[in-house]
């Protein structure tokens, strides 16, 4: 397989390994250790993908993650396809199934590149201009119409099947980038003894020095050749059992208190992974020092028709050479501003590619590397630039033309044939990292770039990321910070600077567009190849007026693609900069965001998904429910038996019947769940008696009060039954999902409030099992299983508690109700809450005990118009709005919430209270949360006067009933108000919240 | 992700911790003696500080002791923590903020 396309020896490749993969359905050939950008290189594929928005022909830019064009869908089953993989991180296997993306019906004919004619029609802001009216129909119209033509991939259809492992990590020093500066800086670290990790994104360790050539004309580390120190010296970081090495790991994050986000893939690159290993393992570092070694990334130039497939960075042209032995072209020809890409027309001349010039965009051109390519005899045209370029799927000239000193094009212009375009702009140091740690940038002017100015993290740069290039420079650069690194954190040794050769090739710089001639023609500029954003686009965002980078980057949407601009944000600062006449650092800066390159949704969700996404809470009765075919409810994080349906009833029906059981015959009814607090200490009744609206000093052992918490704006916050269980301990139930920020809220208080009272708080939620008996037979159902305690009416009357044992178990016994019903909450330890409760229910079965779940629970407390905290309350209604005023301990100086309720705003007769309301219809149900207004009809906009609150068909009253929230209800007694909906006005009475039993006979029987 | 050091246990993740708002603001011992407006201000009115904020924490899943810090709001950086009931830490204008 050599068409001239690879080179004959040398690269990183293992030539022995053929690896067979397709690319839309054709079937190729490439090597291991191939990615799959340099293995569609070598089969000659230059056009890779469609442009975002013009859909033009694409080919591949670079070699590294800031591939802004090369876009490639991966597919490996029904459920793992992976769209937007850069083609160049991407590494072939046996078997790799890659789709080229945004074309239809195919890459080379793609009907969507309509769009590049049809371009002058869409400037920047066009869609912010177009679609503006009329305003609902970009949702249902233009939005879905827009996406998909500007596309990106598409998104799997099936969930992930594949595992995502987390990991917490600490250690010593955390080296970000495995290049040469990364490796010196490890390499120093870890020889001081310091715990280091040190991580890179690429699936081999090296970094630039990948791209270098090997044999001969290899640069010398230490007087070996480099390919041979890095192996060595990744070697030695290996086998240290303090260092920790991973590669194919992305830092993308960087979080306060040098926390840094690390993302590791672990099978992607696998033909077949075994099926056990996580696809990625996200780890959070917790590092003393860092040490960022994150190199720099070569800057395209800006010419018209600068993104024809072909017209590739220098830099990236020689690693595809070095590091893959591929050979992109035939014939070349140079643009740069940087010495960078003579060093890649050297190599390429060494690989038997014809350099057709080298374009220099600088007027003088001087220094070792041009020197090497006179020698050579490359041809040099100093002061060139480029003013357009053909080819429609790949480049095939380009047309040069000579500036003068003061940037005007003159003469003639000369086109010159080519296969293969190398351009550099020199090279932007990578601050992402820095950046995000709120580290300051400055602008340095020698590499036209931001680097690292003041840290506001333990954080050092060093290398190619700090505007420092050469190796010698880097590799010390590496060996010095390591070694700092490593001594901040306690660890102290001499570092050794590997000596290299000091040639610096990133010399020159260019940010903006190259000088064209006149005013420009048709052709476009690319400034940010990913969102297909061009100079016109720029230099009309200026000419519209805007000033901010910030602002200019939204409009046009420079640098927003998923590239974050990596190639293109210092290309489209120079520019604006220049159309607006302002030096590049007073223009400013767009903020860098994590995460560096686009990470899963898998790696973040890590084990959290399925079962695992959220704790669930079970209570002991939790499976006897689900085998009596309970259907289950979330509440907070329980599962709470919402109904029991029987054969054929749907929830309704199932509603109805325990509904009607409870209210003629026994219920039982899981209450486990409920909020349990232990207040206990010789001050509990003082501390009760501040934290509760409710007075507890008269409150005697043996009785219960039903309690209600304000915070301290005076609305309420959770309610529950309290029981005295003896002069120093009270037995506190709060709301289902309140336990935890009751106990809090109380911890609050005691520790920082109160901190003179003796009294302690013990959660005792899951301590015990209730087991709430309810209606006319329930002491029927209990009368021969409790033992040492009396629960006729006399000796047990309502709201009284007592110890006893049932089935031989400990008990504490509620006399309670929260249905109206005769009834008994079972308190046993929660070992025992299965056994009892099936005894419980044995005992009932010749009183027709049925049990029930929390929807007829609801029936029932709203029929006697008891609230649930949450549904009649939302964190404005105060006791007195709820028909709670009489819990309030009149007598008492103080407790939490009183001040306000004392407020005028809070005694206002219109504020608004609890009322019923019947419908006019009593079929009709209302819908919980529906307006109510005062007169019917009324046009929008008009004030509703109060909203429902709970609604359902009560069984017991053959009709609907519902609670509400209105203004002044309580004055509205007897009063129609109208409650919209989409089909009409619905009339409805104002009526007594309590629907049933007024009198509350029934509770006392 | 912070790390905190609880005065009780040491450092920890944020994970572990709850925020409490604005520390040094003591509950009136006497709230019927305060007007109207002095309660608004005791409930509702608090700094929003750029610089160092003084402020409570929870390490809730840990011994679950409140607790007080100062921290750099531009930084997120803590400067100090100490126990409920002690003074904030005195200089505070010239604490070392930052690594
Ligand atoms: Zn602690």
């Amino acid at each position: 397989m050599n068409d001239g396309l690879r080179s004959v020896v040398g690269g990183r490749i293992d030539r022995a390994r053929p690896v067979h993969f397709t690319f839309d359905g054709r079937e190729l050939t490439g090597f291991q250790g191939d990615t799959l950008a340099s293995a569609l290189l070598a089969n000659g594929v230059h056009l890779v993908g469609r442009s975002f928005k013009y859909h033009r022909p694409r080919g591949i830019l670079a070699a590294g993650s800031e591939e802004p064009n090369a876009l490639v869908a991966v597919r490996r089953d029904e459920a793992r396809y992976t769209p937007n993989l850069p083609a160049t991180q991407v590494e072939i296997y046996d078997g790799l199934e890659a789709h080229s993306q945004n074309r239809w019906p195919s890459l080379s004919f793609d009907v969507g590149a309509v769009n590049d004619l049809l371009s002058p029609f869409i400037p920047a802001g066009f869609y912010y201009k177009t679609f503006m009216w009329p305003r609902r129909a970009w949702k249902s119209i233009y939005e879905p119409r827009i996406r998909a033509a500007a596309g990106l991939g598409e998104s799997p259809t099936q969930a992930d099947p594949d595992r995502y492992s987390n990991r917490f990590i600490h250690c010593d020093v955390l080296v970000v980038g495995a290049g040469p500066a990364g490796l010196a800086a490890a390499s120093a670290a870890a020889e001081s003894g310091a715990r280091v990790i040190v991580c890179d994104e690429q699936s081999e360790f090296g970094g630039s020095l990948l791209g270098e050539p090997d044999g001969e004309r290899a640069p010398k580390i230490e007087d070996e050749r480099a390919s041979a120190w890095l192996t060595r010296t990744v070697d030695v970081l290996t086998r240290n059992p303090r260092v920790t090495v991973l590669p194919r790991t992305t830092a993308f994050g960087y979080f306060p208190h040098n926390l840094v986000g690390l993302n590791q893939r672990l099978t992607d690159h696998l033909a077949e992974p075994h099926p056990d290993s996580p696809r990625e393992r996200q780890w959070q570092v917790r590092a003393q020092e860092v040490v960022l070694a994150t190199g720099a990334i070569e800057r395209p130039l800006v010419f018209p028709g600068n993104d024809r497939p072909g017209i590739m960075l220098a830099g990236a042209v020689r690693t595809f050479l070095n590091r893959y032995g591929v050979i992109p072209g035939s014939r070349a020809v140079v643009v740069t501003a940087c010495d960078e890409a003579y060093r890649a027309a050297l190599d390429l001349r060494d690989a038997g590619v014809f350099i057709a010039t080298i374009a220099d965009v600088r007027g003088h051109a001087s220094g070792p590397l041009w020197e090497a390519a006179r020698r050579a005899g490359l041809a040099v045209q100093t002061g060139t630039t480029v003013i357009g370029t053909s080819g429609r799927l790949r480049v095939n000239s380009v047309r040069l033309a000579r500036v003068d000193d003061h940037g005007n094009v003159v003469g003639d212009v000369q086109t010159m044939p080519c296969d293969i375009v190398l351009m550099s702009g020199g090279f932007t140091p990578s601050v992402h990292l820095f950046s995000q740690s709120r580290g300051k940038l400055t602008w340095d002017d020698k590499v036209r770039s931001f680097v690292p100015a003041d840290p506001a993290e333990r954080v050092r740069s060093a290398g190619a990321c700090r505007g420092t290039f050469a190796l010698a420079a880097v590799l010390e650069d590496g060996a010095t910070a390591g070694s700092a690194a490593a001594g901040d954190a306690g660890f102290v040794n001499t570092p050794r600077r590997p000596a290299a050769p000091a040639v610096d090739s990133a010399i020159g710089a260019y940010a903006g567009a190259l000088p064209q001639p006149g005013h420009s023609v048709g052709a476009k500029a690319f400034v940010d190849w990913q969102n297909d954003v061009t100079t016109r686009d720029l230099a009309q965002a200026a000419r519209e007026g805007f000033r901010s980078i910030e602002h200019i980057k939204r409009y046009t949407t420079t640098g927003m693609a998923t590239d974050q601009g990596k190639t293109s944000n210092l290309n489209a600062l120079g520019f604006v900069s220049h159309e607006i006449d302002k030096p590049i650092p007073e223009v400013g800066l767009t903020t860098f965001r994590m995460p560096y390159t686009p990470v899963t949704f898998g790696s973040f969700a890590g084990f959290a998904r399925g079962d695992l996404f959220d704790p669930t809470r079970t209570t002991p009765i939790h499976d006897w429910a689900a085998r009596n075919g309970a259907v289950f409810e979330d509440v907070s994080l329980w599962k709470r038996a919402r109904y029991f349906p029987r054969e054929g009833e749907d929830m309704h029906a199932a509603v109805a019947r325990e509904c009607l059981a409870v209210r003629n015959g026994c219920g039982i009814f899981d209450a486990s769940t409920l909020g349990k607090i232990e207040v206990v200490g010789k001050d509990a009744v003082t501390f009760m008696n501040r934290m509760y609206v409710n007075g507890w000093t008269s409150l005697a052992v043996g009785r219960s009060r039903y309690g209600v918490l304000l915070r301290d704006d005076g609305f309420i916050y959770d309610d529950g039954v309290v029981a005295r269980t003896a002069e120093d301990r009270f037995h506190v139930t709060t709301t289902t999902g309140g336990a935890a920020r009751v106990l809090a809220s109380m911890e609050d208080f005691v520790q920082t409030e109160w901190p003179d009272l003796s009294v302690w708080l013990t959660s005792t939620t899951e301590q015990w099992a209730v087991i709430a008996v309810q209606g006319p037979h329930a002491r029927r159902v209990l009368e021969g299983l409790v033992e040492g305690v009396d629960i006729t009416a006399q000796d047990m009357p309502h709201m009284s508690v007592a110890r006893g044992r049932i089935c031989g178990v400990p008990m504490l016994l509620f006399r309670v109700s929260f249905t109206g019903e005769l009834g008994f909450e079972v308190n046993v330890p929660a070992d025992f809450g299965l056994a009892v409760w099936e005894a419980i229910y044995a005992a009932g079965q010749q009183h027709g005990i049925t049990p029930y779940g929390t929807e007829t629970m609801h029936v029932l407390r709203a029929e006697k118009g008891y609230i649930i905290v949450g549904q009649e309350t939302d964190g404005t209604v105060t006791p007195d709005d709820a028909g709670l005023g009489w819990a309030i301990g009149k007598s008492k100086p103080d407790f939490v919430g009183k001040r306000s309720l004392q407020r005028p705003a809070m005694t206002a007769t219109d504020r608004k209270q609890l009322v019923g309301l019947f419908t006019l219809d009593p079929q009709v149900v209302l819908e919980e949360g529906a307006q109510i207004m005062c007169e019917r009809g009324q046009q929008t906009p008009a004030r509703p006067i109060g909203h429902v609150t709970s609604s359902y068909h009560s069984a017991v009253l053959g009709r609907s009933i519902a609670l509400a929230l209105v203004a002044g209800g309580r004055a509205r007694m007897g009063a129609t108000l109208y409650v919209p909906m989409p089909n009409g006005d619905v009339p409805v009475q104002v009526t007594s919240p309590v629907f049933y039993d007024s009198e509350g006979a029934r509770l006392n029987g | 992700m912070l790390l905190i050091e609880c005065p009780y246990c040491g450092e920890r993740s944020e994970l572990e911790f709850v925020y409490g708002g604005q520390a040094h603001i003591a509950r009136p011992k006497n709230p019927a003696d305060f007007s109207a407006q002095e309660w608004t201000d005791y409930l509702y009115q608090r700094d929003n500080i750029k610089g160092v904020h003084a402020e409570r924490w929870r390490h809730t899943h840990g011994c679950g002791r409140f607790f007080n810090a100062l921290r750099d709001t531009t930084t997120d950086h803590f400067i100090t923590t100490y126990k409920v009931g002690e003074s904030p830490p005195a200089a505070l204008n010239t604490a070392k903020v930052g690594p």
